[in-house]
């Protein structure tokens, strides 16, 4: 199978760079293994940050920009998020165009909504309405809308095939990728010229997590087995508001909305953390005070263990018309109807701020032996795969979706000239196809070992236990030497069943060895990074350190250490924005 | 102690499909019949189901529970088991790949040919089409379909018609794009559906709202769909 364009991927930067490049004519297949609709993006709730003005006329996207910057703790590249706060506009009037089903305010215009770390005037004008939303279901709304784009445009879905590896030419160049199909377990080669991981994040890596099920890292094992770095992979996002015992995500929007959260003696906790900004904090704030709340007895519940986010006094009519969706998932999952009680939530795993670093073209970058950044011929990755990098040490609500739509589109519109101008690299050899089936006829042809979701458990249990919300050095320590152990055990995962039709147990083999790849960097690099900044939180180095880890953080596969790679601080527009210190 | 009772087919190994019974204990807690499902595949490795998002809102997990089409992920035990036992069988109408999985192709077909995206062919303008609250309203209900399938397949007009009446969920969609004051298309939409079985193949019999795991009601967009083909027909 050849394409010029394949992606691999089916969720909303995936579907954004296809439709780039299938508008443009080009032969273009998006591999999934999910039907495309069922991707994660389709969870997202709360919405799209970015400047259209439409809440506030005034509004800037130079404004939106500072916020990111802030937020991202000053490890965000500038110019990445320059370029996704100025182009973002453009990029949802576009899915607008295409149908997207956006909520409306009096004047016809786009809704949106307050989210956490947003501001007016660079910080000085008080809280932002900068999130444009879908009710609670603007990922929905939008998988949906660029769903509906590829099927008008003809893009090849190859629906339900799994990619297992990546493919080099004896030029190093990426050329394609081994992929199952998951319905026959036929294994194809799908040649590209041009190769785009859009694969997603790897919540399941930790045991609580809002994540889908399908999140797993398969971009990063990939990545990291074909011999190129992640970067910054120890800044995971825990979302302030899971729901307690089932990890289901609800929105910060509810927050935005008005609603806010209490600790057992009914306080409104978020006043002392965060005077001005309260309950829209930045989550990595939001989600260490509810922690720090918790450890310090006033959690509720009869374990304590949790805090409650309060909405009832929003009233029904709001609550059904903003946040509908809310309240359908929390009468399922917490048994407890927000119209008349609050809902117990916990920080739970939510998003990879790291991954593979790209340019803004969405160029997957390697570091040389000099240390300086390399493009990988034939290979680009964009959303949360990526780590572009706009988000930095700590996300803000609403900017992953806007991450999705420009970064999907920026990959597709680079490759679309790359392509016009003329790509060629060298075929692929057999032994070339060969190396990268090694790993899969190692599952194929297991006769012993331990079942994999046995060995994902205990994964995800390290996981959560050694390397949460607050780290610890020799916590983290001995994390490492667990993972260590368990590392051979992953690389032996027994296939008991062998047969061929709809093989899920083959692909829940190979997906973990995904997560424990992502959850390996994750380890190293957090034990690391000995500062605190955004999401990543050391008791044993509490302060953040600007002298030293005022950079990315650069694993590469195979070794102990992280290495550093210099924050993009230029904008082209304005002078950049130097660090503060980080207050709400 | 609860029986689960699962459909098995595994058409490398099974001349025709059976049931098999796992003993389950549930601990007394109220799972979702996808938590069983996930349990059971760690003792039954070739145990086959589809599942993503856990929460309702990506529509793999469509079976039939118990006698009802529903999302495995946000249906409980409670209201599921019946006399200490829970029958999972594949969303009823389809071929069966394997075990729960289907082979949704026609279902998928019948989404694509009423062209489930926004048509209108006049020069966007800079920013974003303006649409009045009013007018947004008139998609609710309609743009949450998650195309999970389990109206269609507990329609008994699609088991009948499969390739040529659009079922529940594809018309849901086609007067989604009918309602969107953005879409211009709605001559040739209607002409699309002006057939004897696209549409009214529909006999009102309600499955689909029965059903539907969102709330919505297929049944309700269809009579609108109806009323505008009579008045574009006149």
């Amino acid at each position: 199978m050849e394409f010029d364009a394949v992606i691999v991927g089916g969720g909303g930067s995936g579907m954004r760079a296809a439709l780039q490049l299938a508008q443009s004519g080009y032969n273009t297949a998006v591999i999934t293994k999910v039907f495309p609709t069922r991707s994660h993006t389709v969870s997202a709730q709360g919405g799209i940050t970015c400047a259209i003005a439409s809440e506030d006329p005034d509004d800037q996207w130079q404004w939106h920009m500072y916020d990111t910057v802030k937020g991202s703790d000053y490890i965000g590249d500038q110019e990445a998020i320059e370029y996704m706060c100025q182009t973002g506009p453009q990029a949802v009037f576009e899915v607008e165009h295409m149908g997207l089903p956006f909520s409306r305010n009096d004047s016809g215009r786009i809704y949106q909504r307050p989210f956490g770390g947003q501001s007016k005037d660079f910080g000085k004008g008080g809280q932002a309405a900068r999130t444009c939303a879908a009710a609670d279901r603007t990922g929905h709304a939008l998988l949906h809308t660029l769903y509906q784009g590829n099927l008008r445009n003809k893009t090849v879905f190859l629906t339900e095939w799994f990619a297992v590896d990546i493919v080099k030419n004896a030029d190093s160049s990426v050329v394609g990728v081994i992929a199952i199909n998951i319905e026959s377990g036929e294994t194809v080669f799908v040649s590209s010229k041009a190769t785009v991981f859009a694969t997603g994040g790897a919540g399941r890596i930790y045991a609580s997590t809002t994540n889908a099920h399908i999140c797993t890292g398969d971009g990063i094992g990939m990545s990291l087995r074909a011999g190129y770095p992640v970067q910054d992979i120890e800044m995971w996002q825990f979302h302030p508001t899971g729901i307690h015992g089932a990890g289901t995500l609800v929105t910060e929007g509810c927050r935005g909305e008005g609603g806010y959260l209490v600790n057992k003696d009914g306080e409104r906790f978020m006043e002392r953390y965060a005077p001005n900004a309260k309950d829209l904090a930045g989550r990595d704030v939001v989600a260490r005070s509810m922690v720090l709340e918790i450890l310090e007895g006033r959690g509720c519940g009869k374990e304590k263990d949790h805090v409650y986010l309060k909405l009832d006094h929003l009233g029904e009519e709001t609550l059904n018309a903003k946040l509908p969706g809310i309240l359908e998932l929390s009468r399922t999952f917490a048994h407890a109807d927000p119209v008349k009680e609050p809902i117990p939530v916990v920080p739970t795993c939510h998003y990879m701020m790291g991954g593979i670093p790209t340019n803004v073209d969405g160029q997957a970058l390697t570091i040389d032996s000099q240390g300086n950044d390399e493009v990988i011929d034939g290979f680009y990755a964009c959303g949360e795969a990526a780590c572009v990098s706009v988000h930095g040490a700590n996300r803000l609500g609403g900017n992953s979706l806007l991450d999705l739509i420009v970064f999907g589109r920026a990959s597709g519109l680079f490759i679309e000239n790359q392509l016009k101008e003329g790509i060629s690299h060298s075929d692929a050899g057999s032994d070339d196809i060969d190396f990268a089936m090694e790993r899969l006829n190692k599952i194929n042809n297991s006769k012993s070992g331990e079942k994999a979701p046995v060995l994902r458990a205990e994964l995800q249990t390290i996981m959560q236990n050694y390397f949460g919300v607050f780290r610890r050095g020799d916590y983290m320590k001995k994390g490492v030497e667990k993972l260590d152990e368990l590392r051979g055990r992953v690389e032996n995962v027994y296939l008991e069943d062998k047969s061929n039709a709809f093989n899920t147990a083959r692909i829940e083999a190979l997906e973990l060895q995904n997560l424990f790849e992502t959850a390996y960097a994750t380890a190293i690099a957090a034990e690391g990074r000995t500062e605190s900044r955004g999401a990543h939180a050391r008791e044993d180095f509490q302060e953040r350190d600007d002298e030293n880890w005022l950079c990315h953080s650069i694993y590469m596969p195979g070794q102990r250490e992280i290495g550093k790679r210099p924050v993009n601080m230029t904008l082209k527009t304005m002078e950049p924005f130097e660090p503060k210190v980080r207050t709400y | 102690m609860l029986t689960v009772s699962v459909y098995r087919y595994n058409p490398e190994a099974d001349e025709a499909p059976y049931m098999q019974d796992f003993p389950f204990d549930s601990e007394g807690k109220d799972l979702m019949v996808l938590d069983v499902l996930e349990k059971l595949k760690v003792i039954d490795p070739s145990l086959v189901f589809r599942r993503s998002c856990r929460e309702g809102v990506c529509g793999s997990d469509g079976v039939n529970i118990s006698g009802k089409n529903g999302l495995a992920c946000i249906t409980p035990l409670s209201e599921a088991v019946r006399d200490d036992k829970l029958v999972i069988r594949p969303l009823p109408g389809l071929p069966v790949v394997r075990d729960l999985v289907i082979d949704m192709s026609q279902f998928y077909a019948q989404y694509e040919k009423i062209k489930p995206y926004m048509m209108n062919e006049s020069a966007p303008p800079e920013k974003e089409r303006l649409q009045s609250q009013e007018d947004r309203a008139k998609l609710d209900g309609l743009y949450e379909c998650i195309l999970c399938a389990c109206c269609s397949t507990a329609c008994p007009s699609f088991w009948w018609n499969p390739d040529k009446f659009i079922g529940p969920s594809g018309l849901l969609q086609a007067y989604r794009f009918l309602a969107d004051t953005r879409d211009t298309a709605t001559e040739e939409r209607l002409t699309d559906l002006q057939d004897p079985f696209s549409v009214f193949r529909c006999h009102g019999i309600m499955n689909c709202v029965q059903v539907c795991p969102k709330g919505l009601n297929p049944t309700k967009a269809i009579g609108h769909i109806r009323t505008m083909l009579v008045k574009n027909a006149l």
